[in-house]
């Protein structure tokens, strides 16, 4: 899933300043189960800013909703109106569902109350890690289902640098060293002939480097004259 | 494909020339100051010339901002000594790495040392973004293509001269997971790699037993190794070391040592106490120096006196390995037939 944190109430403070009418809009999705934008926070954020803007004696209309998912135009329709009426619109969505939304209602002035931080999953309650970077060419039948693009500091793809100790990246003691974990599970599994192998220079043009990326999918298309 | 050869050599470097003539090969390192005053290297350069075959120029080491390898270097050569140019994955992508080499080669330089690169969170622009296009195996390839087939990285023909580098990489035996080291070693000697030289080492005993696996291996005949050797200041910089830097293993009874150096000595003469550390510093690397060099296997040894160059002549001599040999001038070196 897509993991992110709230922004700090100041800077949001600061993005909504000039408006009298704000609408928080949270996400059921993703940022629902990192507890960053979902009902539960969307509510908590509005009730947080009516109170700042009310004992700065300057005191904000903020009401919000949630939707079932930021990121698909079909379940925005339905707040149209609510959209309309906000002089700014505050999305607890990850940065897809900002400008889901920025997108789908041009009029609207949309500002982001998250920091969209990864891809990852919690690894116990209330820690998450980052576990795929999008790199768009996925290698990780190499490296026994571990990656390194996302997870080793250097995106190494031959081995652990010389800064591996005791099963921590040099890098941050409390993160483990991506390449030890490859090698002991290409170890547990008698693959580590997979280690042995140079790994040529990686085709970064199927990651971020590429520039933006899009997908088309003719066999999933509307032919124009389906849609008429 | 263009000539493989200088003269029978790869590149003709006179660190190569030493090595390939079996003679035990000695490396030095220059750090560029954070500051753009070349005579700081030529002071350097003039205290290590005729110590070693080549001086190493650091590339942005620990991620601080310090004058370019490849512009220190030119002045290096114009004092008369070899540079190893330093070249991380961590600042620079494929395309420029390799039209920096192309100019380091132009320049004169005839060794270059591929690295991975120190974290850029341990120097003075942690919020800079990281390239690591290439990692350090990958850079060693690129590098030993360019020479070999006179290839870009994309396969593009090199047009004209190829610049034909001896090439370096690291090696430290004391990372993690120690059993791979030797092998991680094997994947580079793989790449193509030439010369190697390894972290610090001041644990001779472990170093030997990474030593006997190479040698199990095979790649102490496949490439030149050699052996990093750091002369300790103080027992605070033992401390610091074993303490709190990653991959580097210092045994205590060497911090004990160094701790011992100054025991007699007055807290409040500061002087004397760092003269009595320094002495035994030197002491201990001199017999590290010396232990190293009966390993089979260990080709030379890299002595890396950060911000102290004024310490290789007492260890380079104090070890025997003064004067330095001779190598037989090649008649065309500097001019590869293409
Ligand atoms: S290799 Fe690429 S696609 Fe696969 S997990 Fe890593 S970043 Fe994601
Ligand atoms: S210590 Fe491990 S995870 Fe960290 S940069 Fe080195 S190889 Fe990557």
């Amino acid at each position: 899933m897509i993991v992110a944190e709230q922004k700090p109430l100041d800077e949001i403070r600061d993005l909504i300043a000039d408006a009298g009418k704000v609408l928080v809009v949270g996400c059921g999705t993703c940022v629902t189960v990192c507890f960053a934008g979902g009902e539960k926070e969307a509510g908590i954020l509005a009730t947080s800013l009516r109170m700042a803007s009310k004992l700065n004696g300057n005191a904000q209309d903020v009401t919000h909703l949630t939707v079932q998912r930021q990121c698909e135009w079909e379940y925005l329709d339905p707040i149209e109106e609510q959209i309309r009426q906000a002089e700014v619109v505050v999305s607890l969505g990850c940065g897809v569902g900002v400008q889901a939304l920025a997108e789908h209602f041009p009029q609207a002035w949309v500002v982001p109350g998250l920091n969209t931080s990864f891809m990852g999953l919690p690894t116990e309650q209330g820690v998450w890690e980052e576990r795929c970077a999008a790199c768009g060419s996925c290698i990780l039948g190499l490296t026994g289902g571990i990656c390194p693009i996302a997870r080793c500091a250097k995106q190494l793809l031959n081995g652990p640098c010389g800064g591996s100790q005791d099963g921590v990246c040099e890098v941050n003691a409390e993160t483990p060293c991506a390449w030890q974990l490859i090698y002991d599970r290409l170890k547990a599994h008698d693959r580590l002939d997979l280690l042995m192998e140079i790994q040529p220079p990686k085709d970064w043009s199927t990651s971020r480097d590429g520039g933006p990326r899009r997908i088309t999918r003719e066999d999933l298309r509307l032919v124009a004259e389906q849609v008429e | 494909m263009s000539d493989t050869s200088t003269n029978g050599y790869k590149s003709g470097s006179r660190l190569e020339q030493v090595l390939r003539a079996g003679h035990f090969a000695v490396t030095a390192e220059l750090g560029p100051p954070q500051g753009a005053d070349g005579e700081i290297i030529r002071k350097k350069a003039r205290l290590l010339k005729g110590l070693c075959e080549a001086v190493n120029i650091t590339d942005n080491q620990t991620a601080i901002v310090r004058m370019s390898s490849i512009g220190a270097g030119a002045i290096v050569l114009q004092e008369g000594l070899e540079p190893v140019i330093q070249m991380t994955c961590r600042d620079r992508n494929r395309l420029a790495i390799q039209s920096d080499l192309l100019g380091a080669y132009a320049l004169g330089a005839r060794n270059v040392l591929c690295l991975t690169g120190d974290h850029q969170s341990f120097g003075n622009h942690p919020t800079a973004k990281n390239v690591h296009d290439l990692d350090s195996v990958q850079l060693i390839q690129m590098v030993v293509e360019m020479r070999d087939q006179g290839r870009f990285q994309c396969g593009d023909e090199i047009k004209g001269v190829a610049p034909r580098f001896f090439v370096g990489g690291a090696a430290n035996p004391f990372g993690d997971p120690f059993e791979w080291r030797p092998y991680r070693l094997g994947k580079k000697a793989k790449a193509g790699v030439d010369f190697i030289q390894t972290q610090l080492i001041y644990n001779v005993e472990r170093f030997s037993k990474y030593m006997e696996k190479v040698r199990e291996l095979g790649l102490h005949e496949q490439v030149y190794i050699l052996a990093g050797i750091g002369p300790l200041k103080s027992p605070g910089m033992a401390r610091y070391m074993r303490d709190q830097v990653p991959g580097l293993d210092v045994p205590d009874h060497l911090v004990d040592r160094m701790t011992a150096a100054a025991s007699g000595i007055s807290k409040e003469d500061k002087a004397a106490r760092r003269e009595a550390w320094r002495k035994e510093g030197i002491q201990i690397a001199i017999e590290l120096v010396q232990q190293l060099k009966g390993i089979e296997g260990v080709a030379g040894v890299h002595i890396m006196a950060i911000e102290w160059e004024e310490a290789v002549r007492p260890i380079v001599e104090g070890a025997g390995l003064f004067p330095r040999p001779e190598p037989e001038p090649l008649p065309t070196a500097d001019d590869p037939a293409d």
